[in-house]
């Protein structure tokens, strides 16, 4: 396990044992819900999560401290966030709120990183990236040398054509990256690493003093659910596979929501029956979805209007999950149709 | 096959295995590994488990298979079915072949076997015995194939060690028994690797899916600084080499480039990546990681020639050194309509011709369904 002193804890707060952190600092989860003087960090807490669910990333403040008492509101807020959020038990905020972290814990890392001032958050990122991401990382000037096997292995997780190994500077078996890429390359994994930190964490018992906000992150998680979800025993298992990933509030890459946008374009839905069907992406943002669906609708851009790939493109995409009744067919069109 | 042809190579198989077992071994972590083989005239053995060269000598006696392999991966359980082995790793594979290299001499060494009647004859759309259009290659032994696959191998080693970082102790390089190579490398960092992981492996070596970006073509505002420099390592170097020709036109050459403009540079990298400086590697070996793989010593059921290891490959002569079955004659009907060689000697052409052959020759011919029997 990691050791870490108050500074990095507040930047890695999902690094602490939550329950262990709190006992170790002398505090009990009633206290929160009961101390008015405590208030302000369940608020903070609440704070946190709402910013997370509008696809914003936690100012933080760093300071670590409330003034009067030198509390680590920061840690605590993060804790009582999850705490707030196992209460409410709201999927899709969850997975709003490991992203936002991860997208925070990303900033600090790509700055530890570079931080030739400070020995020990730089030793600290390195062993984060070793312990976590099983990535050994050697600072050599300004770059960071990783073995290709680690950089292989999670650079797989991307589409976009500038993550192949052919699109970077490799040599003797290592592959030479700057800051942003090296902390990039480990985004889904701290993403995945946050989500299972925060379903591993037992739901406490509903304190009376957490009731109202529960309650309002439990009314907040509703806005973000798909009520007129299409789901139709017609699609392709590809097509359904997509609509359940959405529809659990969990991440769908980019080539899923290509496949799925063009998949209902090509059976004459509108943007406006299809963008809802987005709303539940933990990076959802109105304007983006349409912008993009818009685009591979013809209506903007090059006015090409995409069609849906192939199966086989789907399948070197991870995103077929083939039954019996797709036997004999080259797209997920013809799910239904072709039979031979 | 014919019964006749079957047991006569068979025997023969069966009498090189006897003198050569000091040539054929179990790799190392051998009770790890699946075994399998081939018996002429029938279908695949696999998920077989042997414990050492003892074991495989055996199977050898009894089954006298036409081909011989075994996984480049470890597993638990290695004689179960494939779903149940439990995967632990597998050492990094490549073939490289020369129907691969589309090389213009292919046309003079290769003959058709039609598949409806038997007849061999001059490369041509159908049979001109029979019309039939279903027809199968026959590529014949050809040195400057064997150059050509030489050169791919030489590249390839260069890319795994100065690149990817493999020392060139755990690199080894076999002639496969017929047109080309395998390389085998033991235990390396991308052992532990998944087919994804390797397939991106594989763009880099076949240099697949480079960017201009990547080799100095911004797409706003081009810098002639950025396009890449001889002496530089990988593949900016190679690049440099292939476009530039010599350091005194690179200024020239990347003037060109920049007018030509972004889109025509892709093309140009797509280009040289497909016809010179990328390795013609077969991607679907490398990126398979349950294959069974020839096993070294054993004998090519294609051919009758031996899969060896060769420690200088620019002196190798495979159709020299790995033609090891003996010399005494055999009399066989020959219908070949090219001129081949082996061990120095001409051999052919013959039209359904009864003549008389070293042992090794008639193997090869028999193997390449070219000749039965007498």
């Amino acid at each position: 396990m990691i050791s870490l002193g108050n500074d990095e804890i507040t930047k890695y707060p999902f690094l602490a044992e939550a329950g262990q952190y709190l006992k170790d600092k002398g505090f009990t989860l009633e206290q929160f819900a009961t101390d008015p003087d405590l208030q302000i960090i369940v608020d903070k807490a609440y704070e946190r999560v709402e910013c997370a669910s509008y696809g914003k990333i936690f100012n933080s403040t760093r300071d670590g401290s409330r003034g009067d008492t030198s509390l680590p509101l920061e840690v605590f807020s993060f804790l009582l966030a999850i705490v707030l959020l196992k209460l409410s038990d709201a999927n899709t905020l969850i997975t709003k709120f490991s992203l936002a972290e991860a997208r925070r814990a990303e900033k600090f890392l790509e700055k530890d990183l570079i931080d030739n001032m400070n020995k020990t958050s730089e030793e600290l990122a390195i062993k984060i990236f070793k312990d976590l991401f099983s990535v050994s990382i050697k600072k050599t000037g300004n770059h960071f040398v990783i073995p290709i096997s680690d950089y292989l292995r999670h650079a797989v997780n991307f589409h976009e054509i500038e993550w192949r190994l052919i699109n970077r500077h490799v040599e003797k078996g290592m592959v030479f990256l700057n800051s942003h890429e090296t902390v990039r390359l480990v985004r889904k994994e701290l993403d995945s690493y946050i989500k299972s930190r925060i379903r591993s964490v037992q739901t406490p018992s509903l304190s009376q003093g957490f009731e109202e906000k529960v309650k309002k992150l439990a009314e907040m998680a509703k806005k973000f659910t798909v009520t007129t979800t299409i789901i139709s025993t017609e699609y392709p298992p590809c097509i359904e596979h997509a609509i359940k990933v959405l529809n659990d509030g969990e991440n769908l890459p980019h080539s899923g929501r290509f496949m799925l946008g063009t998949f209902l374009f090509g059976r004459g839905q509108t943007i406006d029956d299809i963008a809802p069907l987005f709303k539940n992406a933990p990076d959802y943002n109105e304007k983006v979805t349409r912008y993009q669906l818009n685009q591979i609708s013809g209506e903007t851009g090059s006015n090409t209007k995409y069609s849906c790939p192939s199966c086989e493109k789907i399948k070197s995409n991870d995103l077929c999950f083939a039954t019996p009744d797709c036997d004999y067919i080259i797209n997920p069109h013809q799910f239904g149709k072709k039979r031979s | 096959m014919l019964e006749r042809d079957t047991k006569f190579l068979e025997e023969t198989f069966k009498q090189y295995y006897f003198d050569h077992f000091d040539l054929i071994h179990v790799p190392d972590r051998s009770t790890q590994r699946e075994f399998g083989y081939r018996k002429f005239n029938s279908g695949m053995n696999r998920h077989i488990s042997l414990k050492n060269d003892k074991d495989l000598h055996l199977l050898l006696m009894t089954n006298v298979p036409s081909d011989v392999f075994c996984s480049n991966a470890c597993y638990s359980f290695p004689s179960m079915a494939m779903a149940e082995k439990d995967w632990k790793e597998a050492d990094l594979i490549f073939d490289i072949d020369a129907k691969d290299l589309n090389l213009s001499c292919r046309k003079e060494h290769t003959c058709i076997k039609c598949l409806s009647c038997g007849e061999v004859s001059l490369v041509q759309g159908s049979c001109p015995k029979c019309n039939s259009a279903k027809l199968d290659l026959v590529s014949l032994s050809c040195q400057n194939c064997i150059s050509g696959v030489k050169k791919e191998v030489l590249k390839l080693i260069s890319i795994l060690t100065d690149d990817l970082g493999i020392p060139s102790d755990n690199i080894i390089t076999s002639f496969s028994g017929n047109e080309g190579f395998h390389l085998y490398v033991k235990g390396s960092q991308y052992n532990q690797l998944g087919s994804k992981e390797r397939g991106n492996l594989i763009d880099y070596i076949m240099f697949r899916n480079a960017t201009p970006e990547t080799f100095g073509f911004k797409k706003f505002k081009p810098s002639r600084s950025s396009f890449p420099e001889f002496n530089e390592p990988g593949w900016q170097g190679r690049v440099a080499k292939e476009l530039f020709g010599s350091k005194s036109k690179r200024s020239k050459a990347i003037s060109k480039i920049i007018s030509d403009g972004y889109p025509a540079y892709r093309q140009k990298l797509d280009e040289i990546g497909k016809n010179s400086i990328g390795t013609k590697i077969d991607p679907n070996v490398t990126v398979d990681i349950h294959r069974i793989f020839r096993l070294e010593g054993s004998l090519n059921g294609k051919s009758g020639l031996a899969k060896l290891n060769c420690k200088n490959i620019e002196k190798f002569d495979p159709y020299s050194e790995a033609c090891l079955v003996e010399d005494n004659q055999v009399e066989i009907l020959g219908k070949c309509p090219i001129e081949f060689r082996l061990k120095n000697r001409k051999f052919g052409p013959c039209t359904n011709e009864r003549i008389s052959v070293p042992k090794y020759a008639a193997v090869y011919m028999i193997c390449k369904g070219i000749a039965n029997l007498a």
